[in-house]
């Protein structure tokens, strides 16, 4: 199918900003980000970094449209360099198509000729000439005026952002960066090489958050007031954020020796009344496991917020992929029944995070939330996220008479006392107990328990929001976490093809709704399991609940590559 | 003001719940426990604002014996849960127990951690220099030259471990050492130790009669320290690598106060403020 035809629809325009560390590219990106919804329109900004601190590559990756955007496109229109240095580490990652456009600081040398452009797509200006015209003049933001005047924003949005942005950096840097983006704004080509941006008629509230952002809001709009967490890439920015906003609240964040340390802290602090999170990547989940089996046991609710990374071991820190799922569903051992739960887009990292909360609150269990580095340090202009109807209480002691703390009720969820009430003392316990708490290996107490921890989640009706479902048609995407917003892109491309798609994006991955999602299959013939790891671990999730025709496709790439609508697009019509 | 009349003042074994113990006849677990509880009576806690939080090991089922809040939790992470629980709480009297190898071999970051972090909390280690409840092998503070563990049947040929003198380094403000066979002595120290500002550490000395019969003969070799406390970091450290590791009472006292993790927000704001943040423009 013809790209073309689609764009007149889902009109975007994409741009990346490619320099070595410390040339200032996030900043650039950030400025931009904030400049074009301040004009009115919808983003989506991912980065992409080295493993270096300073003097690796920096790469920011944005697309722009009148609607929100929740995916990379499969190409991008502009590519500003500020330099080449260290470029062919992330070249992959900045596919490029015959009608793209390369503007390079002609200080820096040819564009690389990997990138197979032929003249008519290279353009070059004097970027670092322009700067060092001023004093502490920097070319990144030469190159930010000059990329605001190609994609037809107002220089004085531009400017006023960059105000707002660079104030803290003091007037004589503020004052040079402006005169850059004046002087880049300036040095506009003859030609038009990209249709710029139309502002909407009336531009409507709008956020500017990133993932890791989102998902700490949701946080503490479940109620979270404790956080303790052990540093790690790419979960960090996501504890930065805590860290302030939890003490704003009167809660509080306790960096953790270890991962070990900070699961068991969570889980006493839970114990001590106190909603509690912590935030991790993979290696980090690893360590928590046998904290979580605890948290499960004693019926202590917590919520971990894991943003994936590529795997195993230490893998790629620095970028994406959902390669996780089967260490969240299968990580504990013996059985041990929890939440897991996707984000599906920065936007919904706000609603999913805070329903997990009241989830585990609810439940008095533990939810792994699943986000992942191209969702947790992208950033986005959104509509105002929605939150859940779910209150989200613990079911607290009320009756302090004989009291138990397992006690067998009918939703299977038991009344827990928080120490401080009088007369309802007990010992939670991660040995096997009976309904006092008192240790017990019997075999009835076993089983009476494990009953219990498993049927409190699967007889709780989790309502619609279960998955994130749309379109109609005999094609049917199946997905979840990050890779719903590629697939939800393919399948508007797919249906304006002529060939009717729906998207399942699955927001509670365990307990799996295995009903619903039957429902929500129902009526389509060709099944495509889309998502970002190695071992098709949902798909092979899906087939072991036995919820997949035997048709059913998978489509698994592992990271570090984000998944693109036409990769997806072009995996279907192969099929058809 | 007529409220209701008081109510009689609780006794040691109010602070008991009614399970049995599974420690062996003679173990010296039982004083410790003992020590707890009178220690809990003479302070007249209120069982309610008394949390005991404890990891694996025979010492660490002690929190279920008492009629206190009890975290009976996974091994070597007794003190990490008791933290969270403190920052959460720190209205809550929180004591820690467990033993050599929960508390110094698999719990070992974790022990210098809770020292240097300083947090208001007594934790009370049973040394019986064994894993009684796996039945007989080496921990951190088995002597080099035992070799009745099938484990290391030629003894571990490690130095033993020195828990009062990692304590002092790690930062702790409050080390002492106690003796299960001297229950009112350590019912003292205890008592001081809860009411110490600050991380208070115990190392009990608590026999296993049934893998260490031999230390049945402390009872003649412990004895109480010779010194008076000090608060002097360098004369601790001294005392601590001169002493033959059996002397009791209280070693160290630092007066700097503990920490509270908690402090009243500087900047108060509210949710709505905090997503109001992320708006444009």
């Amino acid at each position: 199918m013809d790209r073309k035809t689609d764009l007149s629809e889902t009109r975007s325009l994409s741009v990346a900003i490619i320099g070595s560390g410390g040339s200032g590219v996030v900043t650039t990106g950030k400025i931009l980000l904030e400049s074009i919804a301040r004009f009115g329109l919808y983003a989506l900004m991912t980065r992409s970094s080295g493993p270096q601190i300073r003097g690796g590559e920096s790469a920011i990756m944005l697309r722009v449209a009148d609607r929100p955007v929740a995916s990379l496109d499969d190409h991008f229109d502009l590519l500003l360099a500020l330099d080449w240095l260290n470029v062919d580490r992330f070249a992959d990652e900045l596919p490029i198509s015959t009608e793209s456009i390369i503007l390079r600081d002609s200080d820096q040398g040819e564009v690389p000729p990997r990138f197979n452009l032929s003249p008519e797509q290279q353009l070059a200006a004097p970027l670092s000439q322009l700067a060092a015209e001023s004093e502490n003049g920097r070319a990144n933001m030469v190159g930010l005026g000059l990329l605001a005047q190609l994609m037809g924003l107002p220089l004085e949005t531009v400017k006023e952002t960059a105000q707002d942005i660079l104030k803290r950096k003091g007037d004589a840097v503020l004052a040079s960066s402006l005169l850059c983006i004046e002087q880049g704004y300036g040095q506009a080509p003859e030609k038009k090489i990209v249709t710029p941006l139309t502002q909407p008629a009336s531009p409507t509230t709008r956020w500017n958050i990133s993932g890791n952002e989102a998902s700490g809001l949701g946080a503490v709009q479940g109620g979270i007031r404790f956080v303790a967490a052990y540093p790690i890439t790419p979960a960090s920015e996501l504890l930065e954020w805590l860290a302030p906003n939890l003490e704003r609240l009167g809660g509080g964040l306790v960096q953790a020796e270890d991962e070990l340390a900070s699961v068991n802290m969570i889980i006493g602090a839970s114990f001590g009344g106190v909603p509690s999170l912590t935030a991790t990547s993979g290696p980090g989940l690893s360590l928590m496991m046998e904290g979580l089996g605890l948290a499960v046991a004693s019926e202590t609710p917590v919520v971990v917020s894991n943003v994936m990374r590529g795997g195993p071991s230490t893998g790629i820190p620095t970028k994406s992929e959902q390669s996780d799922l089967n260490l969240a569903l299968y990580g504990l051992h013996g059985d041990a029944p929890h939440l897991v739960l996707s984000a599906l887009s920065i936007r919904d990292s706000v609603f999913t995070t805070e329903w997990a909360v009241k989830l585990a609150e609810t439940l008095q269990t533990v939810a792994i939330v699943l986000s992942d580095q191209s969702q947790g340090q992208a950033r986005a202009v959104i509509d105002p996220p929605t939150s859940p109807m779910l209150e989200g209480k613990r079911k607290l002691a009320v009756e302090h008479a004989d009291y138990r703390r397992y006690a067998l009720t009918e939703d299977a969820v038991s009344p827990m006392a928080i120490p401080g009430d009088a007369d309802c003392m007990y010992t939670a316990d991660g040995l096997e107990h009976n309904q006092l708490g008192t240790p017990s290996a019997t075999a009835t107490d076993h089983q009476l328990q494990l009953d219990k921890r498993r049927n409190k989640l699967s007889g709780f009706d989790y309502g619609d929001d279960w998955a994130d479902i749309g379109g109609e048609g005999d094609i049917c995407l199946i997905t979840w976490g990050s890779a719903s917003g590629a697939a939800r892109e393919a399948a508007e491309r797919l249906t304006r093809a002529g060939y009717p798609t729906r998207t399942v994006a699955v927001r509670l991955l365990s307990p799996l709704p295995i009903a619903r999602f039957s429902a929500a299959i129902e009526g389509t013939t060709h099944q495509l399991v889309v998502e970002q790891n190695h071992g098709a671990q949902f798909y092979d999730y899906l087939n072991a609940r036995k919820v997949l025709p035997p048709t059913a496709g998978s489509l698994a790439r592992p990271g570090p590559l984000p998944l693109r609508p036409q990769e997806i697009v072009n995996h279907i019509m192969k099929g058809l | 003001m007529h409220g209701p009349p008081p109510l009689p003042p609780l006794k040691a074994k109010d602070y008991k719940s009614d399970v049995k113990p599974i420690w062996c006849a003679g173990c010296g677990h039982f004083a410790v426990l003992s020590a707890i509880t009178k220690s809990l009576a003479h302070l007249a806690l209120p069982r309610e604002q008394v949390a005991l939080v404890s990891g694996i090991g025979c010492s660490s089922r002690l929190p279920a014996y008492t009629h206190v809040y009890g975290f009976h939790g996974i091994h070597g992470r007794a003190l990490p849960i008791a933290t969270g629980l403190k920052v959460a709480r720190p209205d809550l009297t929180v004591l820690v127990t467990g033993g050599d190898g929960d508390g110094f071999s698999i719990g070992g970051n974790h022990f210098m951690h809770a020292c240097r972090r300083n947090l208001d909390l007594t934790y009370i280690v049973m040394d019986n220099e064994v894993y009684g409840m796996t039945k007989g092998q080496a921990s951190p503070t088995t002597p080099p030259d035992w070799t009745e563990s099938k484990l290391t049947p030629h003894g571990t040929g490690l130095p033993s471990f020195n828990p009062a003198a990692i304590a002092l380094a790690a930062g702790a403000g409050f080390i002492a050492r106690g003796f299960s066979g001297d229950p009112s002595g350590l019912t003292d120290l205890l008592t001081e130790a809860i009411q110490y500002p600050g991380f208070a550490f115990i190392h009990v000395l608590s026999p296993c009669v049934t893998f260490h019969p031999e230390q049945k003969a402390w009872k003649q070799t412990v004895h109480e320290q010779t010194q008076t406390t000090t608060a002097d970091r360098v004369v601790a450290a001294q005392r601590l690598q001169q002493d033959d590791r059996m002397a009791t009472g209280l070693i160290f006292r630092s007066p700097a106060n503990a920490r509270t993790e908690h402090a009243a927000p500087a900047h108060p704001a509210t949710l709505e403020q905090m997503a109001a943040r992320f708006l444009t423009g």
